[in-house]
């Protein structure tokens, strides 16, 4: 008796805790991802639709600007995913030596950028490569170049330039992700394999990147999921040009809704495009991340 | 020996390098604030004497107090309802478990990868039914129920001792008193922690706020210093202004609050 209500207490306090966080996210998350599967397939222009069948696939099969977005987007994930995350375990690794001097200036330092809203900094970013600006005159100056690089307005500088904007931005958050596990990691170990004469770079590679998978495996599908929603600076820097190369598909999306006629209907299903690519993502990068495991 | 000496001064060289890096564009922000836009767009790198008139033109096209205003309210609202129902949600999931809860908890974990463009679509078509276009509620009501914050309080909630709220009951205590008066309290380094977060993402949103605030006197800062860059012709003194003044209520809390800020940005990985 005294069981069964002290576990009725339970149930009904249970649910009431999570009941508001549960009700809002039913509104504004799981019904909008339904409702947009339904809307996939409704063709129309603003709030009128109708049914459409696979009208909207078709169009997504001949969408070249969507295959622009999409290989764009893939070539930001590939090129500064990588540079980004080997920076921040190379930062990571020099700043969790002990006997290293400023070590908490420089972890602040390197930190700075993260309080930035994406906003601001890309509009900095904006005004430093800009056709006479400050980085093209510090490197015409080096004689790392002989003239201005065309940073805005040429597609591949610009890409250049997302590339490092989001790499300036992004690489202390991750770096302190790896600070925190590498703290957590038992000294003992290293001084075993130092003992035993295994060089630097062997005890990175052997020991601190194994044992930092779970981190940076971790790291990557935030990452992913960053990439995917890249919009703010290229909205702001680029607005997606020069010539569509640094449209992403957060962009497109708002574009297709906001900016060309607007179709839901179609912009609901490019948006079921990235919910894919999220999911297929994330399968792949676990099951990597289980057979690299299995395999040592 | 040798070697190691080597290595040592390659590490500060690289970590100086970085470290210039990571800094130069604030010293850069600063210094433009008080140029012309001529002469930053062609890299002028000093102190420069037109703070005020860049500001004049700023308070020209600008109304400072109310975007300021505007932003400051989102930003504060946002974070208190975000943190009370969040905070709520991670502590029950946490305390009072069974099975089908447990069920619902993992689904939403699903969830949490889900980027904010594949919802937008739906979710302004649901704000122009519901008529809430052009209002903070718009901007403030989906944010508040934050995957990521219910998770962070979960897992926070597991460092909350059992032994205290045993007592707690003991004494007679009802569960939500519980919470407010002996979890809330002892959990302090915890909020203040996913108040930093919070209070970030809802001080530097914009692609939502950008679809929903379609006039100008509802627009917050992030909305006004893109606008001022999407000009014709870009008057950067006012932008980079704009930018030292938006960033300035970051930057003062990173520095006051340096661990909790970190401690926040760490909290999923614990």
């Amino acid at each position: 008796m005294a069981t069964t209500r002290l576990h009725r207490n339970e149930q009904i306090n249970g649910w009431a805790f999570v009941m508001p966080a549960l009700v809002l996210l039913g509104i504004f998350m799981i019904y909008p991802i339904l409702w947009s599967l339904w809307m996939s397939f409704q063709v129309g222009r603003g709030n009128n639709f109708s049914f459409g069948g696979l009208a909207n696939i078709q169009r997504l099969a001949n969408d070249a600007l969507l295959v622009h977005a999409l290989s764009n987007t893939i070539i930001f994930f590939i090129i500064q995913v990588p540079i980004m995350i080997v920076l921040a375990l190379l930062f990571a690794v020099a700043l969790n030596d002990a006997t290293l001097r400023f070590r908490g200036v420089f972890r602040t330092l390197l930190f700075l950028p993260c309080v930035t809203s994406l906003i601001a900094y890309s509009s900095l970013f904006k005004s430093m490569f800009s056709n006479d600006g400050i980085i093209n005159q510090t490197l015409v100056s080096l004689h790392l170049i002989g003239a201005p690089i065309p940073w805005l307005t040429d597609p591949f500088w610009a890409k250049m330039v997302i590339i490092t904007a989001i790499t300036w931005r992004w690489t202390g958050y991750n770096m302190i992700f790896y600070l925190a596990a590498l703290q957590n990691i038992d000294k003992s170990i290293y001084e075993a394999a130092r003992i035993d004469g295994v060089p630097a770079w062997a005890r990175f590679w052997n020991l601190t990147v194994p044992m930092l998978k779970p981190v940076i495996l971790f790291t990557t599908i935030l990452s992913t999921i960053g990439t995917l929603q890249l919009f703010d600076e290229v909205n702001n820097i680029t607005q997606g040009g020069p010539g569509n190369g640094t449209m992403t598909l957060s962009l497109y999306i708002y574009n297709l809704t906001f900016r060309m006629m607007p179709s839901f209907g179609y912009s609901a299903l490019v948006s079921w495009v990235i919910v894919a690519i999220v999911a297929v993502l994330s399968i792949v990068q676990f099951v990597i991340a289980r057979d690299r495991r299995r395999a040592s | 020996m040798n070697m190691a000496l080597l290595r040592r001064s390659a590490t500060y060289v690289l970590l100086s390098l970085a470290a210039f890096i990571s800094v130069f564009p604030f010293i850069w922000m600063a210094l433009g604030a008080t140029n012309k836009s001529n002469d930053i767009v062609t890299g002028r790198l000093s102190l420069g004497s037109n703070l005020l008139v860049n500001f004049q033109n700023l308070l020209a096209q600008v109304d400072l107090v109310r975007v300021f205003g505007n932003s400051f309210l989102i930003a504060i609202i946002s974070t208190l309802l975000t943190l009370a129902v969040s905070s709520l949600a991670g502590y029950g999931f946490e305390i009072f478990r069974s099975r089908v809860r447990e069920r619902v908890f993992q689904l939403l974990l699903l969830f949490l990868s889900i980027p904010f463009a594949a919802l937008m679509v739906p979710l302004f078509v649901l704000i122009s039914r519901a008529q809430l276009n052009n209002t903070f509620i718009a901007v403030i009501l989906p944010t508040i129920a934050s995957i990521f914050i219910i998770f962070y309080f979960r897992q926070a909630t597991k460092a909350f001792p059992g032994d205290l709220r045993d007592a707690a009951r003991v004494d007679g205590l009802k569960e939500w008193q519980i919470f407010l008066f002996v979890y809330l309290p002892t959990m302090r380094s915890t909020y203040a922690a996913a108040t930093i977060i919070v209070f970030m993402g809802a001080w530097n949103n914009y692609l939502w706020p950008l679809i929903v605030l379609q006039t100008p006197e509802n627009k917050t800062i992030t909305l006004v210093i893109s606008a001022l860059t999407a000009a014709y012709t870009p008057d950067y003194g006012v932008i980079l202004l704009a930018t030292v003044l938006a960033t300035l209520p970051t930057l003062i809390i990173f520095f006051v609050l340096q661990r909790q800020f970190v401690q926040g940005m760490l909290g999923a990985v614990k």
